[in-house]
C-alpha cells in the first residue's frame, strides 16, 4: 500500500480538499444495475411516494461510496482504506429532471493514530441536510 | 412485533464464493463516478502493490447484503423488510477487494433490539477468500419502522 500523503506531513485538522457530487435519476439506475439493488425507491417517483417519501431518494450505499472518494481521492491508493463507516441520517432526495441533487462531502484529519493510520471524519450535505452521520474513516498513509 | 432475542448470536452458513470480475468492478467504478485507475488498469493496481485491480471500498457491500439474505429472509425471525431501513454500515479491511478474489460471507446476528416500536437488526457479515484468509468485516444496521396504528 502506499499512499501519496505521508503520516507526518498531515496534523489534526488538516482538511482534505472538499467534492460535491452529482446525482441524477439515471446516476441512480446505473447505481442499481452495478450494485444489484432495484429498490424501486430508487428509480420508481410513484412508489416512493407511496411508502412515504418525498420523493425517489438515493441509495445510502451510493452516498456513501461517493463520500470517501474524498479520501481514496486523497491518499492515491485506495487500499490505504482500514476502517470506514458512517450512519444514515437523512435521504438524498433527488427530483426528476437533468439537475437532479448535489452531495457535498468535505473532511478532515480528526486523530493521527499509534500505527501510521489517521482518522478522517467526514461530512455529507444535500439540499442543506446532513445526509451521513458518524461518518469516519481510518487510512494508512506511507 | 419484537424479535426474538434469542437469535442474537446465531451464525448462518457461509455462502457459496462470488468471483470478483475485473469488468464488475470496472462497472461499480464507473456507476459511481470514479476515475482512480487502481480500479480499472492492472498496472496502475500493481503500481500501488496490489497483484490486480482493486474494488472500491464499498463494492464488497453488494456481497455481504445479498449473504445478509439469509437473516433477512429467515421465516423463524420474522422481520418485516417491507419497513426496512439501512441504519448504519461499517466495514473493516484487512485488504482491498480484488479481481479474481472467490469470496465467501459468514453471516452472524450480532444483535437485537427494540427501541419505540422499531426493530434494530444488527448483522455481521464476514468475508474470506478461497484459501479462507480474512478479507473483510462488514457491520449492517437494519431498522424496521414501527408498522403504523390500524
Amino acid at each position: 500500500m502506499t499512499a501519496k500523503i505521508a503520516y507526518d506531513d498531515v496534523e489534526v485538522g488538516t482538511e482534505l480538499p472538499a467534492q460535491t457530487f452529482p446525482v441524477t435519476r439515471a446516476t441512480l439506475v446505473r447505481y442499481a444495475g452495478a450494485s444489484g439493488d432495484f429498490n424501486p425507491i430508487h428509480w420508481n417517483e410513484r412508489f416512493a411516494k407511496e411508502v412515504g417519501l418525498p420523493d425517489v431518494i438515493a441509495h445510502g450505499m451510493f452516498t456513501m461510496a461517493e463520500a470517501i472518494r474524498v479520501v481514496t481521492d486523497w491518499t492515491g491508493d485506495p487500499g490505504a482504506v482500514v476502517e470506514y463507516g458512517v450512519r444514515f441520517t437523512k435521504p438524498v432526495v433527488v427530483p426528476d429532471g437533468d439537475e437532479g441533487a448535489v452531495i457535498e462531502v468535505g473532511a478532515k484529519v480528526a486523530a493521527k493514530l499509534d500505527d501510521g493510520t489517521v482518522r478522517v471524519d467526514l461530512t455529507a450535505t444535500s439540499g442543506g441536510q446532513k445526509v451521513l452521520g458518524m461518518s469516519r474513516a481510518v487510512v494508512r498513509l506511507a | 412485533m419484537a424479535l426474538d432475542q434469542s437469535f442474537v448470536g446465531r451464525t448462518y452458513p457461509p455462502t457459496p464464493p462470488y468471483e470478483v470480475g475485473r469488468e464488475k468492478i470496472r462497472e461499480f467504478a464507473e456507476a459511481v463516478g470514479e476515475t482512480n485507475p487502481a480500479y480499472t488498469d492492472p498496472e496502475a493496481a500493481k503500481a500501488f502493490g496490489h497483484p490486480d485491480v482493486i474494488a472500491p471500498p464499498t463494492f464488497v457491500f453488494s456481497i455481504t447484503f445479498r449473504a445478509a439474505g439469509q437473516v433477512i429472509e429467515d421465516p423463524q425471525l420474522g422481520l418485516d423488510y417491507s419497513r426496512v431501513v439501512h441504519g448504519d454500515q461499517k466495514f473493516a479491511y484487512v485488504r482491498p477487494v480484488r479481481a479474481g478474489d472467490r469470496l465467501t460471507v459468514t453471516s452472524t446476528i450480532e444483535g437485537i433490539k427494540s427501541l419505540a416500536g422499531n426493530d434494530i437488526l444488527d448483522i455481521r457479515g464476514e468475508v474470506h477468500d478461497e484459501a479462507g484468509e480474512h478479507v473483510v468485516t462488514a457491520w449492517t444496521k437494519l431498522v424496521a419502522r414501527a408498522a403504523e396504528e390500524a
